[in-house]
C-alpha cells in the first residue's frame, strides 16, 4: 500500500469515528455512547489483553535466548554487567525496569552515516528515546489525573499529580504540562513517520491509525479543557455512576465530551488487536526477561524430543580401517 | 559467479526506499547475492525433505503440491512451540529503530533488509492467516498472501541475515530479528530449500563428526603437520592424543582451525598451550569424532542443531572425561551456552569444571560443564602460570573484532581483551560503537561464507571492515583478531577487499607467539613463518 494511502485511510477512519458519536448523541443516544460503548470497550480491553497473554504464555520458552548487552558474570576479577547481561532473576527485574520505565534499549539509538571516504558513523540518536518516553510518560499521568473523576474523595497521589503538573501556573484554567508534552510528542512521532523516508516505506495503516485516535483522544480533551468547557460536575457524576455500575446519564454533557469518551473507548476495544499490545508482550519479551545463566543453570524446554543421531558405534564402523591405520584407538577390533 | 564491483563503486550506497511500496516491489534475484541450492544427496545423508536437483534461479523450485499447506501448518507448530515467534509477530511498532542496525542494509541500502521489513516478509502472511484483523482487513492491516513469489522472498532474504542480533540489542521490545529468520529458515527447510553451503557442511557432520568432511585418519595427520610446524618454530615436540578414553578434559574446536589459514596458526596456539600445561597437570585429548565445535545444523533448523551438537556429549561420555574445553568460535558458543544444556543434558556423568593448573572452578559453567578456551586461558594468565613474551608480537598493531554470538548470546568480552593485552604490546580498540554488544558482523555469519554470494558478504562486512580501517589509518593497526572461526575464514577475504593491509588472527595465535616453552630455541620466527621483530636480519643469513 502506498504511503499516502497508508496515511488517508487511517485519517479518514479516525474522522468518521469521530462523526458517529455527535450524529449519535444529536439522534438521541446518548446513553448508548455514555454507557453501553465505554462498558463494552473496556470488556473487550481487558478480555482481549487477557486472551492475549494467555495465549503468549502458552506457548513456550523453549531455549534461554537472552540477548547480552554487556558482560557476563564469569570469573571474580572480570566486571560483571549485571543489569544488561543479568545473572539472577533480581538482576532481570531491574534490566525489565529499566526498559519498561526508561526504555534503556531505545536509549542506545544511533543514527547511522555514509560519508565519502567512504566513512561510516554512528552518532548519537536520542529524539526518538525522548519522544517516546515523553509520549508514555504524559500519557500515563494524564491517565492517572483522570481518577479524579472516578474517586471520591480524590485520593491525594492526584490532587499532588495535578498540582506538580500545573506547576507554571499559566493560564486559566491552569496549563498542565502533560497537555502540551503529549501533544508535542505525538506531532514528533507522527512527522518522523512521515518525513524519514525509511519509516514511511514501512509504516502500515496500523501504524499511523492509534496515532490519530490518540490525537482524537487527546485534542478532544484538551479542547474540553481550554477552549469549549463541559460541564464538569456532570461528568463526574457519570463517571461516578459508570464505576459504582448504577449508570445514569446527566443531561446536556458538550458532545465533544462524547467525542472523547468514543475516542477513548474506540482506543480500547482496538488495543488487543493491535501493536499496542506491545505494553503487554513487553514483559513476555524472551530475549530481555531471562536470565543469561545457561551454563550455570540448566534449562529445560517443555517440548524436547528425541532424535535421530549418528553414534560412535556408526562412526567407527565406517572408519575402523582407517582409524587404526593412524593408531587411533577403537572400540570393536 | 557475479564478478563484485570495485570498492569504490560498492560503497555508493543509496539507503533511500524505492518509490514503490515493498509489497508492490517485486524482488530480484541479484548474481552475487545469494547462494547455490542444496543439492540432493546433502539432503538425503541426513533425511531432510525434498532432495531434487534444483537452482535458486529456476522458475521451478520442484515443490510438493501441498507446499502451501506445508509451510502454513509449520508456521503454526513453530508459532505453538516459540513464545519468541509468536511474540514477535504481534507486538512491533515498527518504530525503526533497528532499521539502520543491519549491516547488510548499511552495506546494501536494500529496505528488505532493514530488520523491521524482514520480519514483516514472514509477518505479513502470519497477519493474513492467523490474525483477525488481517483476514478481515487484508492489505490494510499488513497481511498478504503466501504465493510463491513470497516464498522466493523469503529465501532470498532470510539468506541475507546472519542471525547476528544486533538489531535485537536496539530494539525496546527485544525483538530479535534472527529469531524470525531461524523460524524462516526452518520452514524454507521442511521444503528442501536450503542453501548448499550450509546443507553439505550439515551432511558432513553428520557423517564425518565436522564440517568439512574431513576423515579420522586425516584428521590426525593434519593436526600432526601442525606438530611438525611447530616444532620448525620451537623446536619443541608437541604431542597431542586424539580419541583417549580417561583423558581428564575433552578439547573440541571448530574444524575450520584444522583445515585453512589462518585458524590453523589458532590450532598451533592451542597444541602449544595444552603441551606446556602437561607437565603442570593438563590432561586432555582432542576426538576425531566430535571433530567440530561449530554446528550448521543451527543455521537449518533447532532440530538438526541439536542432532549434530549431541556428539559433544555423546564423546565426553564414552571417554569418560570430567568436562570439555571449547576453542574459539562463535555460533558454536551461542549453541554450547544457550541451548547444548537444554538440547542434549543434563549431562550428569561430567564432573563440574575445575582448572587442574589453577584449582579454578568454572562455577559459570557447572551445569554445561563446557568452558572456553579464553576463559581458561584468561585464568591461566591471572594466576600467572605462563611465561610470557609479548614482544614477540610487536611487529603486530592489533584490534580485537568481538564477534556476534559471544557478543550478544553471550557477552563474552573482557575474557579476550585481558589475554590480548597480556600477550600483545599494541593494542587499540575499534570505535565504541562497532564493537562489544554493538560489534557488526563479519558479513559472512549464519552458513552466508560462500563463494557465489561474495557481493552480499563484501557490503554486509562493510561496517566491520570500515571500522578497521578507521584504526589502520589512525593507529596503524594491521591485524584483527577475533575468536571466532568463521571470522578467520572470512575476515581474510573481507580485508584483502576493504582494508588491504590488515591480516587476521585468532587469539590462541597470539598466545602460541608469545608462550615461551620449557627448552624452546631461540625463536626467529613467528608461527606464519614470518621474522619476528629484530630478527629480520637473522631470517636472511639463514637464507
Ligand atoms: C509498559 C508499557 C509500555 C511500554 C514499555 C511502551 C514502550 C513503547 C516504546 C519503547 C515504543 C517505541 C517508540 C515509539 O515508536 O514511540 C512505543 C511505541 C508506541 N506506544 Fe508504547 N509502551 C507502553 C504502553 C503503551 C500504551 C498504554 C499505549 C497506549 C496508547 C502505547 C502506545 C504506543 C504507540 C501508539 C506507539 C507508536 C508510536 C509511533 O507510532 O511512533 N504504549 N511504546
Ligand atoms: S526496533 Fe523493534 S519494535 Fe522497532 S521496528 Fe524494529 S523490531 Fe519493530
Ligand atoms: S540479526 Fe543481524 S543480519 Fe539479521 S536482521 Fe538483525 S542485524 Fe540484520
Amino acid at each position: 500500500m502506498s504511503a499516502q494511502k497508508s496515511i488517508l485511510y487511517p485519517l479518514v477512519a479516525v474522522l468518521v469515528l469521530i462523526l458517529i458519536p455527535v450524529i449519535g448523541v444529536k439522534l438521541g443516544l446518548s446513553y448508548f455512547f455514555a454507557v453501553v460503548v465505554p462498558y463494552a470497550a473496556f470488556i473487550i480491553f481487558f478480555g482481549g489483553i487477557l486472551c492475549k497473554v494467555i495465549n503468549w504464555a502458552r506457548s513456550p520458552v523453549p531455549f534461554r535466548i537472552t540477548t547480552t548487552c554487556g558482560q557476563e558474570k564469569s570469573f571474580d576479577w572480570v566486571k560483571h554487567n549485571k543489569f544488561d547481561n543479568p545473572f539472577t532473576n533480581g538482576q532481570v527485574a531491574v534490566r525489565m525496569a529499566l526498559e519498561v520505565l526508561c526504555f534503556r534499549s531505545l536509549f542506545r539509538n544511533l543514527k547511522m552515516e555514509l560519508r565519502d571516504g567512504p566513512k561510516l558513523s554512528y552518532g548519537s540518536a536520542k529524539w526518538l528515546w525522548l519522544g517516546a518516553l515523553a509520549f508514555h510518560w504524559s500519557f500515563f499521568i494524564i491517565l492517572l489525573r483522570h481518577m479524579r473523576f472516578f474517586a471520591q474523595p480524590v485520593p491525594g497521589f492526584v490532587d499532588m499529580l495535578q498540582n506538580v503538573d500545573g506547576f507554571f501556573e499559566l493560564g486559566l484554567p491552569q496549563l498542565f504540562v502533560t497537555d502540551a508534552v503529549i501533544v508535542a510528542a505525538l506531532t514528533y512521532l507522527f512527522l518522523r513517520r512521515v518525513v524519514v523516508p525509511q519509516l514511511r516505506y514501512i509504516s502500515l495503516p496500523s501504524d499511523y491509525f492509534p496515532l490519530f485516535l490518540l490525537f482524537g483522544l487527546v485534542l478532544s480533551g484538551i479542547g474540553m479543557r481550554y477552549f469549549f468547557r463541559v460541564d464538569i460536575v456532570k461528568v463526574k457524576e457519570l463517571a461516578m455512576s459508570l464505576v459504582t455500575l448504577k449508570p445514569t446519564v446527566p443531561e446536556g454533557i458538550g458532545a465533544l465530551f462524547y467525542v472523547h469518551l468514543f475516542m477513548l473507548s474506540v482506543l480500547f476495544a482496538y488495543f488487543p488487536f493491535s501493536k499496542l499490545t506491545h505494553m503487554a508482550g513487553v514483559f513476555l519479551s524472551p530475549t530481555r526477561n531471562l536470565a543469561n545463566n545457561s551454563r550455570y543453570k540448566r534449562h529445560v524446554n517443555p517440548w524436547d524430543y528425541p532424535v535421530k543421531v549418528h553414534t560412535y558405534e556408526e562412526y567407527e564402523e565406517e572408519f575402523r580401517e582407517k582409524m587404526k591405520e593412524v593408531g587411533l584407538p577403537v572400540e570393536k577390533e | 559467479m557475479a564478478d563484485v564491483p570495485k570498492p569504490e563503486e560498492l560503497a555508493k550506497i543509496d539507503h533511500t526506499p524505492p518509490e514503490t511500496p515493498w509489497m508492490e516491489t517485486p524482488t530480484v534475484f541479484k548474481d552475487g547475492m545469494w547462494c547455490y541450492g542444496a543439492k540432493p544427496q546433502n539432503l538425503e545423508a541426513v533425511g531432510m525433505p525434498n532432495p531434487r536437483e534444483w537452482s535458486p534461479k529456476d522458475e521451478d523450485w520442484k515443490l510438493p503440491d501441498d507446499w502451501k499447506e506445508i509451510v502454513l501448518d509449520g508456521m503454526k507448530d513453530r508459532l505453538g512451540r516459540f513464545r519468541s515467534f509468536k511474540l514477535f509477530m504481534d507486538i512491533c511498532v515498527r518504530c525503526g529503530a533497528c532499521a539502520d542496525k543491519c549491516h547488510y542494509f548499511i552495506g546494501s541500502g536494500d529496505p528488505k533488509n532493514m530488520p523491521v521489513l524482514r520480519a514483516e516478509l514472514l509477518r505479513s502472511v502470519y497477519r493474513k492467516n492467523f490474525t483477525l484483523g488481517g483476514k478481515l482487513f487484508k492489505k490494510v492491516a499488513g497481511a498478504r498472501d503466501l504465493t510463491m513469489d513470497v516464498f522466493k522472498e523469503w529465501w532470498y532474504y532470510f539468506f541475507q541475515c546472519s542471525e547476528c542480533r544486533r538489531c535485537s540489542v536496539f530494539c525496546p521490545y527485544g525483538i530479535d530479528t534472527a529469531e524470525i529468520t531461524m523460524m524462516g529458515r526452518e520452514l524454507i527447510n521442511l521444503l528442501g530449500c536450503n542453501i548448499d553451503w550450509i546443507q553439505a557442511p550439515v551432511a558432513n557432520c553428520y557423517r564425518t563428526g565436522n564440517h568439512l568432511g574431513i576423515q579420522p585418519h586425516a584428521y590426525v595427520s593434519m593436526i600432526e603437520f601442525f606438530c611438525d610446524e611447530i616444532e620448525d618454530v620451537t623446536g619443541v615436540r608437541v604431542n597431542p592424543t586424539f580419541n583417549r578414553k580417561g583423558a581428564e578434559i575433552l578439547f573440541i574446536t571448530p574444524s575450520g582451525d584444522v583445515f585453512a589459514d589462518p585458524g590453523t596458526y589458532t590450532a598451533m596456539g592451542y597444541l602449544m598451550l595444552f603441551h606446556y600445561l602437561e607437565s603442570m597437570g593438563l590432561d586432555i585429548t582432542w576426538s576425531t569424532y566430535a571433530s567440530e565445535g561449530g554446528n550448521f545444523g543451527f543455521f537449518t533448523s533447532h532440530e538438526m542443531a541439536k542432532r549434530l551438537n549431541a556428539k559433544m556429549y555423546a564423546e565426553a561420555k564414552r571417554l569418560g572425561v570430567k568436562w570439555i574445553l571449547g576453542g574459539e568460535c562463535g555460533h558454536m558458543w551461542r549453541v554450547v551456552h544457550q541451548y547444548m544444556d537444554t538440547f542434549n543434558g543434563p549431562p550428569d556423568f561430567l564432573e563440574e569444571p575445575v582448572s587442574p593448573i589453577t584449582g579454578t572452578k568454572f562455577e559459570h559453567a557447572k551445569s554445561t560443564k563446557m568452558v572456553h578456551i579464553c576463559e581458561f586461558t584468561a585464568d591461566l594468565i591471572r594466576h600467572n602460570k605462563l611465561k610470557l613474551d609479548p614482544s614477540r608480537n610487536d611487529n603486530l598493531v592489533v584490534t580485537y573484532h568481538d564477534s556476534c554470538n559471544p557478543s550478544r548470546g553471550m557477552g563474552f568480552f573482557e575474557e579476550p581483551r585481558y589475554i590480548i593485552k597480556n600477550v600483545c604490546n599494541n593494542f587499540y580498540e575499534m570505535p565504541s560503537n562497532t564493537i562489544r554488544e554493538e560489534t557488526f558482523c563479519c558479513g559472512s555469519g549464519a552458513g552466508l561464507n560462500a563463494g557465489e554470494n561474495l557481493e552480499l558478504r563484501m557490503r554486509g562486512g562493510f561496517p566491520r571492515a570500515n571500522a578497521v580501517k578507521h584504526v589502520h589509518e589512525k593507529h596503524g593497526v594491521n591485524m584483527l583478531a577475533c575468536i571466532c572461526a568463521i571470522d578467520r575464514a572470512a575476515l581474510p577475504t573481507l580485508m584483502d577487499y576493504w582494508v588491504p593491509d590488515v591480516e587476521v588472527t585468532g587469539v590462541h595465535e597470539l598466545v602460541g607467539n608469545a608462550l615461551i616453552l620449557d627448552g624452546e630455541k631461540k625463536r626467529t620466527t613467528d608461527l606464519r613463518g614470518e621474522p619476528l621483530p629484530g630478527m629480520e636480519d637473522i631470517e636472511d643469513e639463514d637464507l
